[in-house]
């Protein structure tokens, strides 16, 4: 069995910008592992632009933002294996994976990063009432099928989610010559970016049923009509209040999952973003193995990604190089009112860098807000939020001179501003 | 008669209202202003597409326009879009159609193809 | 023209027509759908009951008991994966500690093993329990089957032993001419000596066909929530409630695939094609269930389905002859699958052996060629596979671990899939969390690949269903 320096799982935004860290702080036997034909992962078929204004200053198509990092790693001969399906992770660190040219092969790693993005939730998932035929398709599914290999999923499309994903597509859609009927969104505020809203849906006229969700799918082969429905505060159906359209496509984007099975099926247990639970410098429960990107905590923006990347293959370096030592104390970070959750949920502050990014999502959208970090119920940051979204991730970032070794826990919580 | 606009330039995005001299209410901040007269008078577009592509694996090819162009003329770029093959091998940034409807703009490749 | 002509290809009509491809006997098997066993038997909750449950001296007790004992050796031949896990049926109301005595005295009338449980050795064996059980009755023969391989497997095997499928025929007339029967479907016309009616939710219609109707088949629904596997496990064996006239209840279990599926309810419905799923009916069968069982992790549901039952109105199996040579086997609801190897066997032996002088095939050959899983065999054995055929290291679905070479295999096989359904049921690529997200494209392209058609007429399950419709720069032009 071969032994490998550093292994990364996942060639994707995360996946590449770890690479590029590990190698630039002197690791030199890397291994990046990617399932596809090619590099970059989901970038591939975002082929919409807005992606780099934080990395590159620049906004760039999903391809050319994926490009850029995909030259660094040629630009200094890191090691990729495609169409490379890694079957399996052991607590030792052995990793399993599969492909046509190489069959089934054992690596030991001496450290591991969890590159490996997210998956869509499905129609299932969310128990959709009625019918099951063919047409209902998640979005990132219609877009591979539209954008990588050149095929329409349907000509009257009806939307359930107001996420990024569905608004692009539905302007995608349009412009390929479907008829998007609508978008329904549960919530009675949309979860895209207010761009998005703009160019995907009002330039087309499509409308956007905000506090509605599907309630019926009708179409026993193929898909007929779709039932929406308005939802009261409780997120229950309103009798009464049924609009039909007729479609033979329902597209759904209704979340996105971290495609963390590798650790599931270890027993590793998750966190409640379904991702791994890590300390500051991304490391999981297992030494040695971190976790960056989609598959730790589901990103709005890749350039975040990227960094979380970053900060990844500098830790794993950190790991090879001996100077990642777990020592005994733990502070754990808490998430309090109008927070969700919080990445990361662990901080060792013996192996505190110059700082530590706190990042997480607001549970619900909030206007003009105090933001306030205390550590052991000692307020250490306040800032004044003008605008807090679920759909948008926050940072804060503290020094490590705030923190002291006894610290126990950290709390992130909004105060409505008097 | 005034024009409602939601501006897109920062995550805030005001609600915005342009009169008929293309003066701008509701903005946050001076870009709001400039965002609001340019909707009105011009309103402008990113369009990104993907053409027909010969190539070993990959039957499409991102594709964006070089600059904005004008909202009203997406559907008539496309069909200038629909209309081209391109063949591998193909580069990030190789200009697929010149001057696409006499507008000055480019569709412009945003992936490399090597085969 | 054909000695014996089956209709309907579930459990029970793949049972019959592999049964009788063991002898020199003629046979032709017709289903209105596009893949066997495409109705109830591929949307059940896929146990193989132990038996204690029917009412003595029924039908469906004895036939019951004589299948499930039979299930082990039709497994091995056909490699359908099957195993007893064993049943926990759970009183959590003292008032329901009487109804489990009665259970074990039908069990024993019924011949089947079982042991009544102490509250401590139920929690003991099943830790999710609801603290409130009060009792239990273990029924160690029980097993959970992959119901989608049981009658693929069956049919494989018939057609490798001589027997015609002919999928997409919906039968519409029955005649019989001068002691034949002629059979109309929609495209064609097909003569036999004798009919088998296995057609499940439309048996009583087809019966009619030939004879005034002595039953009537009413289809009850149930549906199913299917949750994503848990570390550790939920439950390892099934856990039943009491039954009531409703049925058996709604039950947690491990499915052979080692997720876990959450139901059936039941409820009476008119329209025999009804699938659908209503909110009601789903939040029913999570209270109920979370009555029994604690911890139920519906946050991890990655599915919801239904079936239909074909509910006889004589509340028992209809086997019989309706007319001369037309045999009826109706009604076939629960305890339908554990009970259909013997129900081919009782059909045989009490209708056709008497009447038609069954010859042994000398090649007649019981085993399906072995199959091969990639979450199953050990990583050795598997290097061997991928020796002969790169295709079985590439992983198309992620989420079930299956591999482009295995479902090359099935397409190579008697009753491949033609449908991106058909290699669902007979891989698991597509049931996992990602419900087909990742792999449907890569199955969408095998398909394509080995039947010589654009992907755009590939179907998803009836002809016509293709997921993609056409290609882009083409739409509205």
């Amino acid at each position: 069995m071969q032994t490998r320096e550093l292994v990364i799982i996942g060639g994707g935004s995360a996946g590449l910008a770890a690479a590029v860290s590990a190698y630039d702080e002197g690791i030199r036997d890397i291994l990046i592992l990617e399932r596809d034909e090619y590099l970059g992962g989901i970038l591939n078929q975002c082929i919409h632009n807005g992606f780099g204004l934080h990395e590159f200053k620049e906004q760039l198509s999903g391809p050319e933002y994926a490009e850029r990092f995909i030259n660094q790693i040629k630009d200094r001969g890191i090691e990729y294996k495609l169409k490379a399906m890694v079957i399996s992770v052991s607590r030792d660190k052995h990793v399993r994976y599969a492909n046509e040219t190489d069959g089934i092969v054992e690596i030991q790693a001496r450290a591991i990063i969890m590159a490996t993005g997210c998956y869509e939730r499905s129609a299932g998932a969310i128990a959709i009432p009625g019918d099951r035929p063919v047409g209902v398709i998640t979005a990132g599914t219609a877009q591979r099928y539209m954008n990588m290999e050149g095929y329409m999923v349907g000509k009257r499309v009806f939307i359930l989610g107001s996420g990024d994903i569905g608004l692009i597509m539905a302007r995608r859609l349009t412009l390929e010559g479907a008829k998007v009927l609508g978008v329904a969104e549960l919530m009675p505020y949309s979860n895209g970016l207010t761009r998005n809203i703009v160019q995907c849906l009002m330039d087309f006229d499509i409308p956007l049923y905000l506090s509605h969700s599907v309630s019926k799918i009708v179409g026993r082969e193929k898909l007929e009509k779709v039932v929406i429905s308005q939802v009261d505060n409780t997120l229950n159906f309103i009798p009464g209040t049924e609009k039909e359209f007729e479609a033979d496509t329902l597209m759904l984007s209704v979340g996105l999952l971290p495609n963390n099975y590798l650790l599931d099926d270890i027993g590793v247990i998750p966190s409640k973003t379904r991702g791994a639970i890590v300390n500051e410098h991304l490391e999981t429960m297992i030494p040695g193995v971190f976790s960056a990107g989609n598959v730790l905590h589901v990103h709005d923006l890749v350039d975040f990604v990227s960094a979380e990347g970053r900060l990844a293959g500098h830790s794993a370096a950190m790991y090879l190089n001996g100077k990642l030592v777990k020592t005994g104390n733990y502070l754990k970070t808490i998430p309090l009112a109008g927070i969700s959750y919080i990445v990361p949920q662990y901080i060792n502050i013996t192996n505190l860098e110059d700082k530590v990014e706190l990042k997480f999502r607001p549970s619900k959208p909030m206007k003009d807000v105090w933001l306030i970090t205390k550590i052991d119920g000692v307020v250490v940051k306040k800032q004044l939020k003008p605008f807090l979204i679920p759909s948008e991730m926050v940072n804060v970032s503290l020094e490590k001179g705030l923190f002291k070794e006894e610290n126990q826990e950290l709390t992130i919580e909004t105060e409505v501003k008097a | 008669m005034n024009r409602e606009v939601i501006c897109t330039v920062c995550p805030k995005g005001c609600h915005l209202s342009v009169d008929e001299n293309l003066n701008v209410q509701g903005n946050g901040c001076i870009r709001g202003s400039v965002y609001g007269k340019a909707e009105v008078t011009n309103p402008v577009r990113m369009l990104t597409s993907t053409v027909k592509l010969e190539s070993k694996h990959l039957p499409r090819l991102p594709v964006i326009t070089s600059h904005e162009v004008p909202k009203g003329r997406m559907f008539d770029i496309m069909k200038e879009i629909n209309r081209v093959t391109v063949k591998a091998p193909v580069k990030c940034g190789d200009v697929i159609i010149a001057d696409v409807c006499h507008l000055g703009v480019n569709i412009v490749a945003t992936r490399t193809v090597e085969e | 023209m054909d000695e014996i002509l089956i209709i309907g290809a579930g459990v029970t009509g793949c049972f019959i027509a592999r049964e009788l491809s063991r002898y020199q006997v003629k046979v032709t098997v017709l289903d209105k759908e596009n893949d066997v066993g495409n109705f109830s038997s591929m949307a059940n909750s896929a146990i193989v009951h132990s038996g204690y449950d029917p009412e003595p001296g029924s039908l469906k007790a004895k036939l019951n008991v004589m299948g499930n004992a039979m299930y082990d050796q039709v497994c091995k031949e056909l490699d359908v994966q099957f195993e007893r896990i064993g049943s926990l049926t759970v009183a959590i109301y003292d008032e329901q500690l009487p109804l489990l005595a009665d259970l074990v005295k039908r069990a024993t009338l019924n011949g089947v093993p079982v042991k009544l449980l102490t509250p401590a050795e139920a929690k003991a064996m099943e830790p999710n329990l609801s603290d409130n059980v009060k009792g239990a009755l273990w029924a160690p023969t029980a097993g959970v089957i992959d119901p989608f391989e049981l009658c693929v497997h069956l049919m494989e095997n018939a057609i490798d032993n001589g027997v015609t499928l002919k999928l997409n025929e919906e039968v519409v007339d029955i005649r019989s001419f001068g002691g034949i029967w002629e059979v109309r479907t929609k495209k064609n016309t097909y003569h036999a000596k004798y009919v088998i009616n296995a057609s499940g939710l439309q048996a009583d219609h087809i019966s009619g066909l030939v004879a005034p109707q002595t039953f009537k088949i009413t289809p009850r629904k149930g549906e199913y929530f299917v949750i994503d596997y848990t570390q550790p496990a939920l439950v390892k064996h099934t856990i039943f409630p009491l039954p009531s006239s409703l049925g058996k209840g709604i039950l947690v279990s491990p499915t052979y695939g080692g997720n876990y599926i959450v139901g059936p309810s039941s409820t009476v419905i008119d329209d025999k094609e009804d699938l659908s799923t209503d909110k009601p009916t789903l939040d029913e069968i999570k209270k109920s269930a979370s009555l029994m069982v604690k911890n139920i992790p519906f946050h991890k549901v990655i599915r919801v389905f239904s079936g239909l039952r074909a509910t006889p109105s004589t509340h028992d199996f209809v086997i019989e002859e309706a007319s001369p040579n037309f045999i009826n086997v109706a009604g076939i609801e629960s305890p339908g699958l554990a009970s259909s190897p013997a129900i081919a066997k009782k059909v045989i032996e009490e209708f056709i052996a008497p009447k038609l002088k069954l010859f042994a095939k000398a090649s007649f050959n019981p085993n399906v060629r072995p199959y091969h899983r990639f979450k199953k065999t050990s990583e050795e054995e598997w290097s061997k596979l991928i020796a002969q055929d790169r295709r079985y290291a590439r992983m198309v679905c992620r989420c079930e671990s299956v591999t482009e070479g295995e479902i090359r295999d099935m397409l190579a096989r008697n009753c491949p899939p033609h449908t991106v359904k058909g290699v669902k049921k007979r891989s698991r690529a597509g049931f996992g969390r990602c419900q087909g997200g990742f792999c449907g494209p890569n199955v969408v392209a095998i398909l394509a690949d080995h039947y010589h058609i654009p992907l755009t007429e590939v179907p998803y399950d009836e002809p016509g269903t293709n997921i993609v419709k056409g290609a882009t720069k083409e739409v509205g032009e």
